[in-house]
């Protein structure tokens, strides 16, 4: 069965965002004989998924297999539900240096509410196939800048178009608070800088923390007086703002918002402000996160964890201060997830973050969790996404083993139900040179 | 030139070994060139590998460590860092050969520790690429703690760095420099470095020449002739000239290799080590034809544009070509795991686990020239040694004794114990500071 896609050929050269193969049909498979890890249960050696209309239809170690299926035989290999990363802007740039013009992550202004990572996103991005080559089948990319950067978008690694890769397009609003004082790299201090005047910048800051919050009242108050408008229609009708209604979900409590925050004072600061204002903060970045881990579980707020690989910040730290973030996380109680915080090209390198903090305290299971199951439940699809469960969107890699070892390979990837071939430009250039006498 | 040179040989000299004899035993011992062997003891003495074998005795007074479970496997060489160096470019000419990387080493940073927590004992220090002809590097061993000239490493190869490529044209800082009246530095193009390394490259030619002129002539007894002024920008070209200084050429793409490497043979050297080579697969037997290595990244690649064909198959296709190649950090974070990375060259091209452990080990020290002091486990090399508390190759793996020269630099458990340590002298410290300010109003 594998022809289909396992052949896939090789185009006749690479061009920048070139060479992302497009998945096959949504057919009926049955992958007979690996070992299945589920992540939401236990293993199941020697044991079957079959994949349906984009769906996991049946897992088990005694199931049927329909007379229609195209049957992948995967004994001596594991099988996962795919990898998220969290903390991405994949597809939202190319090269950073060199070709800015392939650069789409971060719009001009403070506020940008109504920015829409969705519309940005370039599937033909090469990050793109390179990056499932590992086993990541979804990704959360964001804007960043500003203050409000913008809305990112909870996408799949497989598509034509942004709308067949989109799982949530809207998932979440990326809020980068001003940060006061020196060594911060928020607006505030790069203002106070422009005017010569380090000294001003938490009086800049303070500026600024007043202007969101005013955004953020406006934007309550516009969706107030849209909601009365709508049941009763002899008010005045309100006019249409889009930057205040891209708010609202956010407002509603249907949104959660990214508050990129590494320093125990901003996590703080992001947390309480997001409480001020009503909303549901997921902190990204957490590297001072365990010193303030009681906090984050008295408010339940999630952490995608970002600074694993990161040199500690400070020279007394112990060597592993970073390595050891998620294994304290998991000992306090407080919900994350594990990203490489990388922006594109090396999210491929996030199976190796978890096993890091695996090789570091935590629990394997638990670090397959953090870049499967965890990151699907803190942005709101867990009940879609991150395990092999019956009912679950029909993201499943193969491997020949572990699949957070690095020399572990894939083998099979499914994304959606669709079958998605392996090569990428990669392949492709290895294709074309490795036998160059 | 030549009592210079017996300064410097003199400064390179090996520093006994402090430490007593150890006897590691019951471990797997990944020796990179010999295999891999189970339940297998190693006797460290004299900072040299004495004994490799099973139910070894310990000599008196040895310190015996039981690594039943454990992987031991010969230190990491990072062929390419910037550990250390407090000063990392000397941008403002195109030709920098007189700058020394040695001269400014700090053995303070924090980040030796942080990469022998990571199995690291031998690092290539050179500056950045901001020119074609850079600075002399430096290979460090990481023994953190000690004076620079206890950390030079004895009998390693000379080199100096070269750069082409972007970095050298500065075309992703021109803007920059426009705007602040910067006026743009020579060679800006690919050509123009080509044209820099032909230069500079002549006119150390014709020195060499007026020196071997005057050597002849005092040698044949004439005692008037007048010495030729030194030149110390020219010394080191000279030595690369002789064979006595390896160079070691950042560059990425295919086109700008070939360039170095016809320069090269044009003049009658050879180029040690392509640092980074990204694209060095696309011209894997011409490097290997050149008797050149290559040292480059596992798998970063697009974050500029000369990196967007970048492939983590490289070091696979160069290895199969021939050519000795590394996989390096470029970075005081990445050379914490390059353990991690190499085990990317079995996903990435199929490489044995040998070939795999070589690209960090046994590679980087043919690529430095002490291939006959560390990068394998072998009775006679050095003692720099790491043992693991599970397959280096795998991700769950940590590194838990860093041995250099039979010392040992990092351990896990006194890591732990210099913690509660500090965090004790913390306390005192603290409590210390309270009290005065409760006397003083």
């Amino acid at each position: 069965m594998t022809a289909a896609f396992a052949l896939a050929p090789i185009a006749a050269s690479a061009q920048l965002g070139s060479y992302n193969p497009s998945p096959g049909p949504q057919g009926t498979f049955a992958i007979r004989g690996g070992t299945v890890v589920t992540v939401s249960g236990a293993d199941i050696p020697n044991g079957t998924v079959v994949i349906s209309g984009g769906k996991i239809t049946a897992v088990g170690a005694n199931v049927a297999v329909p007379a229609n299926a195209q049957v992948i035989d995967a004994k001596g290999l594991y099988v996962y539900p795919g990898m998220i990363e969290t903390g991405s802007s994949v597809g939202l740039s190319e090269i950073g240096q060199g070709a800015v013009a392939t650069v789409d992550i971060s719009e001009v202004g403070s506020f940008n509410p109504n920015a829409q990572a969705f519309y940005g996103i370039d599937p033909h991005s090469a990050h793109i196939g390179v990056a499932r080559v590992v086993g990541i089948t979804t990704v959360v990319s964001r804007p960043t800048g500003g203050i409000m950067s913008g809305e990112a978008a909870l996408m799949n690694l497989a598509g034509d178009t942004p709308p067949k890769m989109a799982v949530v397009p809207r998932v979440a609003l990326v809020i980068e608070l001003p940060r006061s004082g020196f060594g911060g790299r928020g607006f505030a201090r790069a203002a106070a800088l422009q005017q010569g005047a380090p000294a001003d910048a938490n009086r800049v800051r303070a500026a600024q923390m007043d202007s969101l919050r005013k955004m953020l009242r406006d934007a309550d108050a516009y969706g107030k007086a849209q909601a009365a408008y709508a049941k009763d229609k002899s008010l005045p009708r309100p006019a249409h703002d889009v930057v205040l209604d891209a708010m609202l979900p956010a407002l509603n409590g249907q949104m959660p918002v990214i508050f990129p925050a590494d320093r125990a004072n901003d996590i703080r600061d992001a947390v309480n402000f997001a409480q001020e204002m009503h909303l549901k903060p997921i902190i990204m970045g957490g590297q001072d996160a365990p010193a303030v881990a009681s906090f984050l579980k008295q408010h339940d707020v999630p952490v995608i964890v970002t600074a694993v690989m990161h040199l500690p910040s400070r020279e007394d730290d112990p060597y592993d201060v970073n390595y050891t973030i998620p294994a304290k996380l998991a000992a306090a109680g407080v919900t994350f997830a594990i990203s490489t915080g990388d922006r594109g090209s090396e999210i491929r390198t996030l199976p190796y973050n978890a096993g890091m903090a695996a090789a570091h305290g935590l629990s394997k299971a638990d670090a397959l969790r953090s870049v499967t199951l965890w990151p699907a439940q803190i942005f709101g699809v867990g009940d879609r996404l991150g395990s092999i469960d019956v009912g679950k969107m029909a993201n499943i890699v193969v491997t020949t083993g572990d699949m957070l070892e690095a020399r572990t390979d894939t083998k099979y990837l499914f994304i959606d139900g669709r079958a998605v071939p392996l090569e990428s430009k990669h392949t492709q250039m290895n294709a074309l040179f490795k036998d160059r006498p | 030139m030549a009592a210079l040179a017996a300064a410097a040989a003199a400064a390179q000299q090996p520093v006994p070994s402090k430490a007593g004899p150890t006897l590691i035993k019951n471990a797997t011992v990944l020796t990179v060139t010999k295999g891999k062997l189970e339940n297998t003891d190693l006797l460290l003495q004299n900072g040299k590998i004495a004994a490799i074998g099973k139910n070894l005795s310990a000599p008196a007074g040895a310190q015996v460590i039981d690594a039943s479970g454990k992987y031991v496997m010969p230190g990491i060489i990072d062929p390419h860092s910037h550990t250390m160096i407090d000063a990392v470019n000397e941008g403002s000419l195109s030709v920098t050969s007189m700058v020394r990387i040695r001269d400014v080493l700090n053995p303070t940073d924090i980040n030796i520790y942080r990469q022998l927590a990571g199995g690291v004992t031998t690092i290539n220090v050179l500056h950045g690429s901001a020119n074609t002809i850079g600075g002399q590097n430096a290979v460090v061993k990481l023994k953190y703690g000690r004076d620079v000239d206890e950390m030079l490493f004895p009998g390693a190869m000379p080199g100096i760095k070269f750069a082409l490529g972007e970095n050298v044209t500065q075309k992703n800082s021109q803007t920059a420099a426009q705007a602040t009246g910067r006026p743009l530095r020579y060679p800006s193009t690919r050509m123009g470095q080509e044209e820099v390394l032909r230069d500079a490259f002549t006119r150390a030619r014709d020195y060499k020449a007026t020196w071997d002129d005057y050597n002849a002539k005092v040698k044949a007894g004439d005692k008037t002739s007048v010495a030729p002024e030194r030149d110390l920008e020219l010394e080191p070209l000279v030595e690369v000239l002789e064979g006595k200084r390896y160079v070691h050429a950042h560059s990425y793409r295919a086109d700008e290799m070939l360039m170095l490497l016809n320069v090269a043979k044009e003049f009658g050297f050879t180029v040690k080590t392509l640092q980074h080579g990204l694209e060095g697969y696309k011209i894997a037997s011409e490097i290997a034809q050149a008797g050149t290595g290559l040292s480059t990244f596992a798998d970063e690649w697009s974050y500029k544009v000369e990196a967007y064909d970048a492939i983590p198959y490289n070091v696979a296709i160069l290895m199969r070509h021939g050519v000795v190649a590394t996989v390096n950090s470029d970075s005081d974070e990445r050379a914490r795991r390059l353990n991690i990375d190499a085990a990317k060259m079995i996903r990435y091209g199929g490489l044995t686990e040998d070939e795999a452990l070589k690209t960090i080990t046994y590679n980087g020290a043919v690529q430095l020239g002490v291939q006959d002091k560390v990068g394998s486990i072998e009775v006679g090399k050095d003692a720099d040694v790491v043992i693991w508390n599970g397959d280096p190759l795998s991700v769950y793996s940590t590194a838990e004794t860093t041995f250099i020269d039979g010392e040992i630099f990092f351990d896990i458990k006194r890591d732990q114990q210099m913690r509660q340590q500090a965090a004790q002298e913390r306390a005192a410290l603290e409590a210390q500071d309270r009290g005065r300010r409760a006397i003083v109003p």
